[in-house]
């Protein structure tokens, strides 16, 4: 009998090994590479903070990150709202477990087809002569069409939003599907209304897929860089635009610091969301 | 500059290619065997049989490295020829990190220039190219008709010729070993809608007019679009450029300063990066005046829709003209023997006239003018290269008609085009600097 720790370990090895391989390996060559010098075309190895530098210098960075945080925190907000709101229905509105299941595949149909599908589907609705503007200004409600539809930082929340929820409803659904009863019963019993329910029982329980949530929301939007280029009409940067844009004249070096600066403000926004919630605590709680 | 390719022309044409290599096959055998003495090259027999397990791997952008070219040149060449497409930086990094993986590299001239500095290509000797003097001396001596070409940005005869077969150093003057050898070019412009813009558009500075606030948009690959934004800017009359292909600090300034004034004010609709996207922002009408490519015009027109590619001709006061760019083949150090051999033969073959054809119903042009001339009917040569009206229906490289007859090509004959360019497509001193800049401007 193989002892239960050779077990475990036997067990772990192979996504040991591929993500050391597939993650860790490319990682550490990202990291080895913002610190080589860069001159006339080409990259020479070597220590040199210089890349840090001109990507800290720059007031350019900062206003990057300042304006993808502001699309992560609004299409944060927009996933928890909706992305709660379904779960709540699918799990505690729909008597039947079967159809409540079948609702929730309903939720996936849209990723049947591909992510730029769905992204460039809000052209021809958002546009200037797209069918949202073609019916107000048909019915005689608008005269000009609005600009502010497409091309903005409207629509590449919008699209954000349509793409990003199901990463929301998928935690959130799973927690609350775990949430027992017999609680509401006790939280009615003990004189609660409905909206002290939610606050105080509901939300509590469900904190875990909350989080968990908002860790792949945030972490998407930070790390996006066609969503925010096709739906912005090209009118936003985003700091992986940043990097391509250095990558295509062959700046690896400051492309790789830049990205090894984004791992780690990414890891800050995430740390800070598992700071509010212990994910990890609670998920060994509940064994 | 990387996706100019345009799965437009890619996808109609994969049918086509598919078709073809099919075909080629077929004959692949008996061409081998047979054919070889009436080859276009007139390869002998014997020849024939050493080079037919022979393959060439052509790698490039996919508007310069094209499917149906390489199984054409295979057809008449009989031995293998394999394409790859990789957008310009991809193609760049795997020349310079997998070089014994590519024969034939594409190369435009700052990538020439990265290239030979690199060590990654041996010269081209003068003398095994066979229609070297029928080359225009546009490429080759960096005029034409006595008038000298601009040498703002990286002319293709800037980085044309090194000294020695191992040179890494590309030098003033004609000389006998070339970097790379020219196959493709054009000079590109303003694209708009006549329907909805009321007038000939004709300068640059309408770019930037205030009558199309909220209708405009510019071309978001930074080292080209910068320049088409300078072109706007000198055309405005706001700064004069010692080399708008090599600006000072002080000129990006100026230039990504404008540009962010007026996108602040709402001059852009969007930017955009790739070719379908332009056709798409010309097509919805979501603009009505933009940097364009070539192949986009005719693709909008291609629906239905009325677009023209605006013709700048140079103005005597030196602003306006065109943005021109260029694509040329080099030889990967590596080759020799009979596998150079080979390589020599492909790259003559591209100056044998079927390719000059091909290109040209893209709206592109050949080099070598003359032996394209022999595999268009006078219709099409006189469309395409002289800038005459059409005398009948114009189709495209596979079969679809774009022009009517008594269509002229807009800007002219190719000659008018080319001795008006203003600056050729490059990478600045200061790229570091301007892509920075650049972004700015788009997060502004």
């Amino acid at each position: 009998m193989v002892p239960a720790r050779t077990r475990l370990t036997l067990q772990v090895l192979p996504l040991v090994v591929v993500l050391l391989v597939f993650f860790v390996f490319p990682l550490l060559i990202v990291l080895a590479v913002s610190f080589f010098h860069y001159d006339d075309m080409g990259m020479k190895p070597g220590f040199t903070l210089e890349n840090y530098a001109a990507v800290l210098d720059t007031g350019l960075t900062y206003r990057l990150y300042w304006s993808m945080i502001k699309f992560a925190v609004m299409t944060w907000a927009c996933t928890l709202v909706i992305g709660f709101l379904v779960a709540y229905f699918l799990v505690f509105h729909v008597r039947s477990k079967l159809i409540a299941i079948g609702l929730f595949l309903v939720c996936t149909v849209p990723f049947w087809t591909s992510n730029i599908i769905r992204m460039i589907s809000w052209l021809p609705l958002l546009g200037k002569q797209g069918l949202i503007n073609s019916a107000l200004v048909g019915t005689g409600v608008i005269h000009q069409p609005l600009q502010f539809l497409l091309f903005s930082d409207f629509s590449v929340v919008v699209s954000y939003v349509h793409i990003f929820t199901i990463f929301m409803i998928v935690p959130i659904f799973n927690t609350m599907s775990r949430i027992d009863r017999a609680l509401f019963e006790a939280a009615r019993d003990a004189g609660l209304s409905r909206l002290q329910t939610m606050l105080q029982v509901v939300i509590p329980l469900t904190r875990n897929g909350i989080a968990l949530g908002s860790i792949f929301v945030v972490t998407l939007v930070m790390g996006d860089f066609y969503i925010v280029k096709v739906l912005s009409g090209g009118g936003r940067a985003s700091i992986l635009s940043a990097v391509y844009d250095d990558i295509s004249t062959l700046l690896f070096p400051q492309a790789a610091a830049q990205s090894v600066f984004l791992i780690i403000i990414v890891m800050l926004m995430v740390g800070i969301i598992l700071r509010v919630v212990d994910v990890r605590k609670e998920l060994v709680d509940r064994q | 500059m990387s996706e100019r390719g345009s799965k437009h022309d890619m996808s109609q044409g994969s049918g086509k290619a598919a078709r073809v290599s099919r075909r080629s096959l077929l004959k692949g055998a008996a061409a081998i065997g047979t054919a070889a003495g009436t080859s276009v090259i007139g390869a002998p027999m014997i020849w024939a049989q050493e080079i037919k397990d022979i393959t060439l791997t052509h790698i490039g952008v996919s508007y310069s490295v094209v499917q149906a070219i390489g199984d054409q040149a295979q057809k008449d060449l009989g031995f293998k020829v394999v394409m790859q497409n990789l957008d310009t930086s991809a193609a760049l990094t795997r020349f310079i990190t997998q070089p014994k993986s590519v024969d034939i590299p594409d190369l435009e001239g700052w990538q020439a220039k990265v290239a030979v500095a690199h060590g990654l290509v041996q010269g081209i000797e003068v003398k095994r190219i066979k229609e070297f003097d029928n080359m225009l001396p546009i490429f080759t001596k960096g005029e034409y008709e006595g008038k000298k070409v601009s040498r703002q940005g990286i002319s293709p005869y800037e980085a044309m010729y090194v000294e020695t077969k191992d040179a890494t150093k590309i030098v003033e003057g004609v000389h006998d070993y070339m970097t790379m050898l020219p196959q493709v070019y054009n000079c590109d412009s303003l694209g708009y809608r006549p329907d909805l813009v009321d007038h000939p558009v004709v300068q640059w500075k309408e770019l930037f007019d205030p009558k199309y606030k909220g209708k405009a948009a510019i071309l978001d690959v930074p080292n080209i679009g910068i320049m088409d934004a300078a072109l706007a800017c000198e055309s405005r009359g706001d700064i004069v450029y010692k080399n708008k292909g090599n600006m000072t600090r002080a000129e990006i300034d100026t230039t990504i300063n404008a540009l962010i004034a007026l996108k602040k004010a709402g001059q852009f609709r969007a930017t955009w990066t790739t070719f379908e996207q332009s056709v798409e922002l010309m097509a919805s009408g979501e603009v009505v005046l933009q940097s364009m490519w070539s192949p986009a015009v005719t693709a909008v027109l291609a629906k239905g829709i009325p677009c023209i590619y605006a013709p700048v001709n140079q103005r005597p006061d030196g602003k306006e003209g065109y943005r021109g760019w260029c694509n040329g083949m080099g030889l990967m150090k590596h080759l020799s023997g009979k596998k150079l051999d080979a390589a020599y033969e492909y790259l003559n073959w591209y100056y044998s006239g079927w390719q000059g054809a091909f290109v040209a119903r893209h709206g592109y042009y050949s080099p070598v003018p003359k032996t394209a001339e022999k595999f268009m009917d006078a219709n099409e040569y006189g469309y395409w290269y002289l800038g005459k009206p059409a005398a009948d229906v114009i189709k495209d490289p596979y079969g679809a008609p774009i022009a009517k007859p008594g269509a002229v090509r807009d800007g002219g004959s190719f000659i008018e085009r080319f001795t008006n360019i203003s600056c050729w497509n490059t990478v600045m001193d200061e790229n570091q600097y301007m892509i920075q800049r650049w972004n700015e401007f788009k997060a502004a």
